[in-house]
């Protein structure tokens, strides 16, 4: 368990990162908290021939609110996230998905922007971002963009990131006024990779659920729940639909229909959840 | 303490009265005294076997695996190897076997092991090769380029199957992989089931599995070519019966394989055992390399190829009154030792063999024990030592007979325990049970409202919906082994011929310098119990001094330490063994300087007591000698010395208990010193989505003899507690059919945190043994062998169900609990086809694909034989060669996201049907593993191109499979669709027409439909 023979860099700017990527593209890997990238490593999974650090990167250390997200910079680790105040008033749905994050430990190392770069399926970061609708921006010498959640992660540990472009930030939609969110995870352990997660948003008469750990990537729906109907029959079929079209697989933790079963039973409690909570 | 006056009841036949016992007010033994060890732990100022440094001109070992189950090595090409920067040398099984020999297994059978694998691999993970290079990196580098060629062979890994004729062979020179078989009758089962009222019958599967030290392997070797002696550094915790199989295996003299252990453990739980092979490994390597060697085992090896229990499947039978007493129990018991039988095995399946009635008085018992031969890794010491897969059995049927009989459980243990005043107890099958009142130990445990308390959680819970059941158990729990147990494996025919074993030998030392200081040895390899601790307090009882005065060291040197076979730290020996030895060694100190100060106090020796570092008349304190006075005249003049006493103050004692003889002819064995007693009840809750266990209670109630330090043996109840509650609800080694490995990782082999582990409730009562001068019984494995099966019962109890399998996962009891048949899919289409099946079992992952391209399907077919073609389309393709007809070979890099790795990959062609239909099938190899497998691909026509549809099946071995179970499907869906993807663009001249590339048409369908992704 120990790495093939890497460059390190650890670039004062930015910019410099940028350079950086640009230099070695698909040779480099941007590490920030190492809690994925790591594992690979040491297990020689992953031999890139540099690995550009930006922890350190004041300019990559923000977070703040713009008028319609929290954005959040890829130095922000998970633990400085939780700690945010206001969270959960901002973006109730981090507040309650964070916590299911790994471990104490790993959150003080383990950054939100490299845990949806890292495009792992069972990851909650990423299926609060496809959830909520939120989005990524990308930057690279040719410019900055920003892609919607689900045109970002296109697979499994893949994203839509070209080469020489850096994750600089993750944008979550803060909390719509009369918008309910619930959060659940069925993990062998707290903190263990997810089996399935769950988010769930209720607004407005729709009802969004994001599944996480089923799919190669986190997959959300949404319904609209006619007023003054009762969504009983509906939201069964609905999510029995859902259930089936995530395709979930057989694995040594769980069946395919263990996985169905908890998206169609908690994929409800947490939709009434949310809608218990939306005002 | 539930009941304070125990520990104060007289032994039941005290062997104290050759021990002078200090008064009990100064007493040290007893205590709950904190560990001395953990002023330095707690600061990081352990020494551990890493911290120590190595040897000048030091090299550094990686060794390379086997992917494979079961193959033959063809070939190893190791010349890239070698050439690599800093690398000194690279060994394989050829090397070694030239200069050892294999090692000594109890059977006479030819289950040849080497240090590394020689013609064949048998188990993934199995040592192959060894690289010794300047630092481990540069060893890891070298490793990635040595290739080994392999001819698969069939594996075998179910253990049922591995024991039928015609099963492929592990050891085809054995013949057979069932290597041992052997029949046992005590007293007179056939006629008690004849007669019996009443007869059941269950089947229970205890799972492989470990416990994870923190600390894994480590081996510093070093080889001395001016005698041919090899001198070792390793975190080995014995049995040291263990020494000679390596030596042996070495070549040389037990003297001359030194071997030293550090002073700090990184916690073993029988693990460290298991180091032995690698001991041998490096000290060849040292030896062929000519510097010191150094390895240091990564948690990615640990997991694979360290250690396991066996697992074993037992069928046990009882025969029953109508009342619930158990007349007669009989025991069909499998157990599996994976690849290789390596010392001591088989011992968990006789370790328990006096004590097969557990905490039971039946007479009558019938015992089968039978080996089997897998392709996983070999079995070893795992804490518990067949008293898990014992107490599965057992415990699960009394649980049975009280469901049978429509009586409660907890009625069923009372009319069968082995009743108060008995003992000593002669158990069935030769356990000679010490001391212990069962019955009231139960009634502390169910009382003050407990089991009451218990009974209202569950009628509340289920009066709520809820699945909320008790379970409970009971057992004894051996400590110290009768090193002959295992002798029981041959017929008592043999036994004469081969000749007695029996005992268990401890041995331990005290030493007082001339300044009367106190030192102390002992043949124990602590991991953590806090030894020097206990025998700390043991000693300073004798001697009037605090643990403070002595000095304990337990870093242990085979060359100059007292050591015998039993020596080590297994078994639970500490408290029946060691500290007995310790205490002997005081008592003789305490003596020879009782006869000095007598001499000089003008008393009788025994008239003399030690306190406050004082030696006085007991009539008459102010008449005393200082401690160190009268040790220095030992030092300082030996001609003053009373009459017959060496000079010098050293004293070496031996401890053989008396009571642990050999086998009978007819098969009794006293398997063990002491006996304790167990009980346990839970309630436990099932989550009815989840399907995940909570631990609601747990009581637990202990009678270990007299406790030498309470606060140390709480640690070990809850620490057994804690890894019971792993074997119980999360911990499995699991395999693949193929005999892959697939938990190579804490993210799949799962070790339960403090999360997952609640606080149980627990309770004490004191039975001295009257075998041991101290009173104290092993007490270390205990709920490791109680807390599962409570725990399965109380969950066999929340679902209703009969049986239940260990650990009970999410997954196995969402089976038991899943309303069937499931929720059918929506719309469900008439013609589509089912969901892409998943595959149970583990057996490789497969899916089917489709896709469109632009091209008429005689162009797509001839593309699919042209290697032009191929070449531009095999994902990752550097080269590729035809090496027959439709045959090729390629150098590829293939991956997922940032995880990517070269392969040597085989393609192959066959059974064609221009232009329709043809079998692609191949394999490829490299550092993160290897796959092989297959799959049919039809061609049919799409309008003006062509429609592809492919089915594929994979099997998955070596890191790939054993680090990313989770994420295989997906990878092999991805690589396998890229090749498809390219093909359609190499032809189309642009992406090709299909939708995502995983899908089978029934998702396809769903997309069309708008409900899929």
């Amino acid at each position: 368990m120990k790495p093939v023979n890497f460059d390190y860099y650890r670039p004062d700017t930015v910019d410099e990162a940028l350079d950086l990527l640009a230099e070695h593209g698909e040779d480099a890997r941007v590490i920030a908290g190492g809690q994925s990238l790591m594992a690979l490593l040491n297990l020689r999974l992953a031999a890139p021939r540099a690995l550009i650090d930006i922890a350190h990167l004041a300019e990559l250390s923000y977070c703040r609110d713009s008028a319609t997200h929290m954005v959040i910079g890829a130095a922000v680790t998970q633990a400085q996230l939780l700690a945010q105040p206001g969270l959960a008033d901002a973006v109730p749905l981090l507040a309650q998905a964070l916590p299911h994050v790994g471990h104490f430990q790993t959150r003080n190392r383990g950054t939100v922007c490299g845990s949806l770069a890292h495009g792992d399926p069972s990851s909650e970061l990423p299926l609060c971002l496809a959830t909520l609708e939120g989005a990524v921006v990308l930057r690279s010498k040719r410019g900055e963009r920003v892609l919607k959640a689900s045109d970002f992660q296109t697979g499994l540990l893949a994203t839509a990131r070209e080469p020489d472009e850096l994750v600089v930030a993750a944008r979550y939609p803060l909390k719509r006024p009369g918008a309910g969110y619930a959060f659940a995870e069925v993990a062998r352990r707290h903190g263990d990779f997810a089996i399935v997660s769950l988010a769930a948003v209720a607004e407005n008469g729709t009802l969004r659920l994001g599944v996480g750990g089923v799919a190669d990537r986190p997959a959300a729906r949404t319904w609209q729940v006619a007023p003054g109907e009762a969504p009983d029959d509906q939201l069964g079929d609905a999510l029995n639909e859902f259930a089936w079209a995530l395709g979930g697989e057989d694995d040594i933790h769980a069946s395919a229909r263990y996985r169905r079963d908890i998206v169609r039973k908690l994929g409800r409690t947490v939709l009434e959840e949310a809608a218990t909570c939306a005002s | 303490m539930a009941n304070p006056d125990a520990s104060t009841e007289a032994p039941a036949a005290p062997r104290s009265e050759r021990s002078p016992e200090p008064s009990p007010e100064r007493s040290y033994v007893g205590r709950a005294m904190e560990r001395e060890e953990d002023l330095r732990l707690l600061r990081g100022r352990g020494r551990f076997a890493d911290d120590i440094g190595a040897p000048p001109r030091t090299v550094h070992a990686a060794i390379l695996r086997s992917p494979h189950a079961h193959a033959t090595i063809e070939a190893i090409e190791t010349d890239e190897a070698r050439k690599r920067p800093g690398v000194h040398a690279v060994i394989t099984g050829e090397d070694i076997k030239a200069i050892s020999d294999p090692f000594l297994v109890v059977l006479r059978a030819p289950l040849h092991q080497w240090s590394l694998a020689v013609d064949k691999v048998r188990y993934v993970g199995e040592p192959v090769a060894v690289v010794l290079a300047d630092d481990r990196y540069l060893a890891e580098d070298a490793l990635d380029a040595i290739v080994v060629s392999y001819s698969e062979l069939p594996v075998v890994v179910d253990l049922e199957a591995a024991a039928e004729d015609g099963a492929p062979l592990v050891h085809e020179a054995a013949g057979t992989n069932l290597v041992s078989e052997r029949d046992f009758t005590y007293g007179d089962p056939e006629t008690a089931f004849a007669e019996a009222d009443h007869r059941f019958s269950l089947t229970t599967r205890f799972p492989r599995h470990s416990y994870m030290p923190i600390e894994c392997f480590v081996v510093v070797a070093q080889y001395h070519e001016e005698d041919g002696s090899y001198d070792v550094l390793s975190n080995f915790q014995g049995p040291y019966s263990t020494h000679p199989v390596m030596s042996r295996s070495l070549r040389v003299p037990g003297a001359r394989l030194r071997l030293r252990t550090p002073r700090d453990s990184g916690g073993s739980f029988g693990i460290k055992q298991a180091v032995f092979p690698h001991i041998v490994l490096m000290s060849l390597a040292a030896r062929i390399v000519g510097r010191p060697v150094k390895w240091i085992e990564d948690r990615y090896e640990h997991l694979l190829a360290a250690n396991s229990c066996p697992g074993r499947v037992t069928t046990i039978e009882a025969a029953v009154q109508a009342d619930g007493k158990i007349t007669a129990l009989k025991y069909d018991q499998l157990e599996d030792y994976g690849a290789y039988l390596r010392a001591p095995m088989p011992g968990p399946l006789y370790r328990m063999q006096g004590a097969m009635t557990g905490a039971y008085d039946i007479a009558n018992l019938a015992v089968t024990n039978k080996m089997v031969m897998t392709n996983m890794m070999p079995a070893g010491l795992v804490r518990g030592f067949g008293g898990p897969q014992l107490y599965l059995a057992l415990e699960r049927m009394t649980h049975r007979i009280a469901e049978e009989l429509g009586m409660d459980h907890l009625d069923v243990i009372r009319k069968n325990l082995i009743p108060a005043g008995v003992f000593p107890y002669k158990a069935a099958a030769g356990s000679l049970l010490d001391s212990g009142d069962y019955p009231k130990a139960i009634e502390i445990a169910t009382g003050e409202g407990r089991l009451e308390d218990l009974r209202r959680r569950r009628e509340e819970a289920r009066a709520a919906g809820k699945l909320y059941g008790i379970g409970f158990a009971a057992a004894v729990e051996p400590g110290m082994s009768n090193m002959g147990y295992i002798s029981n494996l041959l017929t008592a025919e043999e036994r004469e011929r081969a000749g007695h074993k029996n005992g268990a030998v401890s041995l331990a030392m005290v030493n007082v310098d001339p300044l009367g200081t106190v030192s102390v040895t002992a043949d124990t390899m602590p991991q953590g119990q806090g030894h020097e601790t206990t025998l700390a307090q043991i000693v300073a009882d004798q001697l009037g001094l605090t643990p403070q005065d002595i000095a304990v060291n337990l870093e242990h040197d085979t060359q100059k330490d007292q050591w015998s076979i039993a020596a080590g730290n297994y078994s639970c020996r500490f408290s029946p063994g060691t500290a007995v030895a310790t205490h002997q060694a005081a008592v003789q100190v305490r003596e020879k300087l009782a006869t000095i100060a007598a001499k000089n106090l003008n008393v009788l020796p025994e008239d003399l007591d030690f306190a406050g570092g004082r030696i006085f008349a007991r009539g008459n304190p102010d008449n005393s000698v200082a401690f160190g006075r009268a040790a220095g005249v030992t030092h300082w003049a030996p001609a003053e010395l009373p009459e017959g006493l060496k000079a010098g103050l050293r004293e070496t004692a031996s401890w053989t208990p008396p009571e642990l003889e050999a086998p009978t002819p007819g098969d009794q064995i006293n398997t063990s010193l002491t006996y304790g007693f167990m009980f346990d009840m839970c309630g436990v809750e099932v989550d009815p989505v989840t399907a995940q266990v909570r631990i609601d209670r747990y009581v637990t109630i202990h009678d270990s003899g007299t406790l030498l330090n309470p606060l140390i043996a709480k640690g070990q109840y809850l620490g057994s507690f804690a890894q019971g509650v792993g074997t119980a609800l999360h911990e499995e080694y699991v395999y693949g059919e193929d005999g892959s490995f697939q938990t190579g990782t804490f993210a799949d082999y799962i070790v339960p945190t403090v999360n997952e582990v609640p606080e149980p409730e627990i309770l004490h009562m004191e039975s001295p043994s009257p075998f041991t001068p101290l009173g104290a019984k092993g007490l270390g494995e205990g709920n490791c062998m109680t807390t599962p099966v409570c725990i399965a019962n109380a969950v066999a109890d929340a679902l209703g169900v009969k049986d239940v399998q260990i650990p009970l996962t999410p997954k196995r009891l969402h089976a038991l609990m899943a309303e069937a048949p499931e929720i059918a899919p929506p719309a469900r289409p008439e013609s589509a086809a089912a969901p892409t099946p998943a595959v149970a079992g583990g057996r490789g992952v497969s899916g089917t694909g489709s896709l469109e391209i632009a091209a008429p399907p005689q162009k797509v077919w001839e593309a699919l034989l042209d290697p032009e073609v191929l070449r531009a389309v095999i994902p990752g393709c550097h080269e590729l060669e035809a090496t027959a007809e439709n045959q090729y070979r390629a150098q590829v890099t293939l991956g997922v996201g940032p995880v990517r790795g070269r392969f040597d990959a085989r393609v192959s062609l066959a059974d064609l049907e221009p232009p329709s239909a043809a079998t692609l099938s191949g394999g490829i190899a490299g550092p993160l593993g290897q796959a092989s497998g297959g799959g049919r691909v039809r061609l049919s026509a799409a309008g003006e191109g062509t429609r592809i549809d492919y089915d594929y099946t994979v099997d998955v071995s070596g890191k790939a499979a054993a680090v990313g179970a989770r994420m295989m499907k997906s990878a092999a869906d991805i690589v396998i669709a890229q090749f498809f993807r390219r093909l359609g663009g190499k032809l189309g001249g642009g992406p090709a027409t299909a939708g995502a590339p995983t899908e089978s048409l029934w998702r396809r369908l769903l997309r069309a439909l708008g409900i899929g992704r």
